[in-house]
């Protein structure tokens, strides 16, 4: 009732113009549709375990659903090859999301003003089916058609894995379109609101930044050499990824590419549980300069490389069977000319914005590479196996700004200006515990802060009640 | 405005402990699926070394990992269990397989929490090495809770395992005559593939069809049920499978003969590199026949005659 009150509750401000609300609205709007992620029953009706052996909520893996995916979706129990199972059997799992959420985005910019637009209604998430398994021993495949919410698919993974090769577990090969290999795994988070959903600070780009291409909570395309040891206490993967945010049909440079890395190690804390810390970093270029035709760019023929990188720490910490802590870190650098704007022309041209396309100028005096640091709690209580809380609370500040002190012969931005502070709670209940198939009620808060990126640049607060449905098949 | 974001933020919280509140009332932590424990198991606790295991503390960890398949009343009757083959352990009857006390002797707790660590092959039993050993022991403790067995009976002690004669192909050649006098042939077949003329007869004590152990399948990582080594293949014959037509051997076969039974049945594994194939090879690749007078010379060998390793 309140809700419906407040609902229709306005402000009016003054009208602005602003690039950054209208961008906020479109992101929002774009991530709360990639929300696919991978939890299969198909997983768990070849093998007879319950959801809850490889999950410690679906789609969230526990240490033995992450061993199961190290060792390419086998159990190492001779009985993982095709061959064994029912000719019928036919490894496929859908999921999807009917959902009703209450969304307030604040100080969007109108041609009335600047306003508060909040709304609530019924609503559906994208559909995902998720289709993977081992074509051999060894020999595994993962591919996964994902939908947005108008049913407009494409290809969230393609992949094919030969695993334990040489009968080694260090030498584990992934070819094709994958996720990175973040311990706490976006695809697999327990979260489902617009920015509750995703991790921020695998997405995090400074305002204004150009480089969307190091966003390590996005699937890539590239090859991947993983490995682990035989009770995956200690991990390490490498990966080639094309700069290419995971896009297909080479859509952005000539020859512009990333690496991944990450390693991480398990110990033994006694009835505390296993506990796992781990190191990432990502490094690599993509394009700022493009050949035009009538002006507009064209696909595939970025060069002027500029580079990025991100690094940081994980950490997977139990105390006991109820209690758990993942913490992420993140210190993020783009070079300045990203900071500017510049990287990708091509998506700002399809938008109708007008991008930046370096031509061999320079850049303004005061411009600098924008650096940030971020860090990522998410506590969880499960209750059971079929109870889970979870609580979240991100923040990332930048440390640097791209608008240095003299930027255009001003002071430059405000040493605060786009950080961002959000918490999110929640807790899934399934009411079954099967090996068949997923149920989860859903009930979720979102609270994201931004800072000084309204158009009347001050702050803005967004937040997004939600309660669903999550099944899968 | 203020107030209204205050009266919105209380009703969020409010419909999220009203709705908690709920779901936390209806999650109870009892089994969901087939029949609820009539009551609640005897808290047992296991010893593995330092270690001690308390029942109570995996009730969790069994339902989230083990019922699935072993059911929640530990009788093998998990809802998953009408699709395994081979079905699930009944931990009512406790009766165990891998073992290292002779047949019909309870298992060490050892043995136990070593079978959850390595899981069983050729089964749908994963290598649950992922727990702590603490989480290892807590579990081996809740299986004992099923059954009577372990408040009225003392698990057995090891058997002792004679240290391994070199291989040879004079070891190997007994090893082939005593797989052809003990009648091993019958069900795991003349090669080793568990195509024996009893084979398809056999079941095991709850009345499941039952395949022989095939030692040609699988490549250079194939492992037995029970273990990988060469000790643990030991192990198997003195012992037995308990629960499966796999008699015990400790009664008739001395320790250098089970060892040469072993050097032989390596050689099965026509996949899997291993040191009796190695001598096979230099040996041409053709095992002799065995002469009985090398059996009547004083053994070569090292390690004890004792009957099986204890009694």
């Amino acid at each position: 009732m309140r809700m419906g009150t407040q609902s229709n509750v306005s402000w009016k401000r003054p009208r602005v113009q602003s690039f950054a609300a209208t961008a906020l609205v479109v992101i929002l709007l774009l991530l709360s549709s990639n929300q696919n992620a991978n939890a299969l029953p198909a997983f768990a009706r070849k093998y007879g375990l319950r959801c809850s052996a490889c999950h410690e909520s679906w789609p969230m893996l526990n240490y033995f659903g992450q061993k199961f995916k190290d060792n390419g979706y086998q159990l190492m129990n001779d009985r993982d090859a095709p061959i064994w199972q029912n000719p019928a059997y036919w490894p496929v799992t859908f999921r999807i999301t009917p959902i009703w959420h209450r969304l307030s985005t604040g100080k969007v910019q109108t041609d009335t003003g600047v306003t508060r637009i909040t709304s609530s209604g019924f609503d559906l998430s994208g559909l995902d089916f998720h289709t993977g398994g081992t074509l051999e021993k060894n020999f595994s495949f993962y591919v996964l058609p994902s939908s947005d919410p108008t049913a407009s698919f494409h290809f969230e993974t393609v992949m094919g894995r030969l695993d334990n090769l040489f009968g080694s577990p260090w030498l584990n090969i992934k070819f094709g379109k994958f996720e990175l290999d973040n311990l706490l795994s976006e695809k697999r988070i327990l979260t489902l609101t617009g920015n509750g959903g995703i991790y921020q600070i695998y997405h995090f780009r400074p305002v204004g930044d150009g480089n969307i291409f190091g966003q390590i909570g996005d699937n890539e395309l590239g090859v991947e050499l993983m490995g682990h040891s035989y009770d995956d206490r200690t991990r390490y993967s490498i990966s080639l990824l094309s700069s290419n945010d995971g896009q297909v049909g080479l859509p952005y440079g000539a020859n512009s590419y990333t690496g991944f890395f990450a390693a991480s190690q398990a110990f033994d804390a006694g009835k505390a549980g296993v506990q796992r810390i781990g190191v990432y970093a990502i490094l690599g270029d993509a394009p700022t300069t493009w050949l035009t035709n009538m002006g507009n760019p064209i696909g595939g023929s970025g060069t002027g490389n500029k580079s990025f990188h991100r690094e940081g720490f994980v950490g997977q910490f139990y105390f006991g069977q109820h209690v758990d802590l993942q913490v992420v870190t993140q210190h993020g650098w783009d070079n300045a000319w990203f900071g500017q704007g510049y990287g990708d022309l091509i998506d700002a041209s399809t938008l109708g914005i007008a991008g930046l396309n370096n031509t061999g100028g320079t850049l303004p005096a005061g411009s600098r590479a924008p650096t940030w640091n971020g860090v990522l709690f998410e506590p969880h209580y499960v209750y059971s196996p079929q109870l889970i809380f979870i609580g979240r609370y991100e923040t990332i500040k930048m440390s640097q700004q791209a608008n240095g002190p003299g930027y255009m012969g001003g002071t430059g931005s405000a040493s605060n200006f786009g950080d961002i502070s959000t918490y999110t709670v929640g807790y899934r209940y399934n009411p079954f515990m099967t090996s068949r198939a997923g149920f989860a009620w859903h009930n979720e808060y979102n609270w994201l802060h931004s800072d000084g990126t309204s158009p009347t640049g001050t702050n803005i607060n967004t937040s997004e009640l939600l309660i669903g449905f999550d099944f899968a098949f | 405005m203020k107030r209204l974001n205050q009266e919105h933020f209380f009703s969020v919280i409010l419909s999220f402990v009203l709705v908690a509140g709920f779901t936390v009332a209806r999650a109870q932590d009892v089994p969901d699926v087939g029949p609820h424990p009539p009551t609640p198991p005897k808290a047992m606790e296991s010893h593995i070394g330092n270690l001690t295991g308390h029942s109570q503390d995996a009730k969790s960890d069994y339902r989230r990992y083990c019922a699935g398949c072993h059911g929640d009343l530990g009788d093998g009757n998990g809802e998953n269990a009408v699709w395994l083959d081979p079905k699930p352990r009944d931990f009512t009857i406790a009766t165990f397989k891998c073992r290292s006390t002779l047949t019909g002797i309870l298992p060490t707790d050892e043995d136990l929490f070593d079978t959850v660590g390595r899981g069983l092959t050729n089964s749908n039993m994963p290598i649950w090495n992922t727990f702590t050993r603490q989480q290892r022991a807590d579990l081996v403790a809740y299986i004992k809770t099923f059954s009577p067995r372990w408040e009225k009976e003392k698990a057995g002690d090891p058997i002792k395992i004679p240290a391994e004669p070199p291989v040879t192909i004079e070891s190997i050649s007994h090893g082939k005559a005593l797989f052809t006098k003990l009648e091993c042939w019958k069900c795991h077949g003349p090669q080793g593939k568990g195509d024996g003329p009893s084979a398809s007869t056999l079941t095991d004590s709850k009345d499941q069809p039952i395949r022989p152990y095939n030692f040609a399948s699988g490549g250079d990582d194939s492992r037995f049920k029970c273990g990988s080594t060469n000790a643990d293949v030991y192990k198997i014959f003195i012992t037995g499978v308990d629960g499966t037509p796999m008699p015990s051997f400790a009664d008739v076969i001395q320790p250098n003969d089970a060892w040469d039974l072993v050097h032989f049945l390596r050689t099965l594994q026509v996949n899997r590199h291993s040191k009796e194939n190695d001598v096979l090879k230099a040996a041409g690749g053709k095992i002799p026949p065995y002469v009985e007078k090398q059996a009547e010379a004083p053994a070569s060998q090292s390690g004890t005659r004792t009957a099986g390793g204890g009694n």
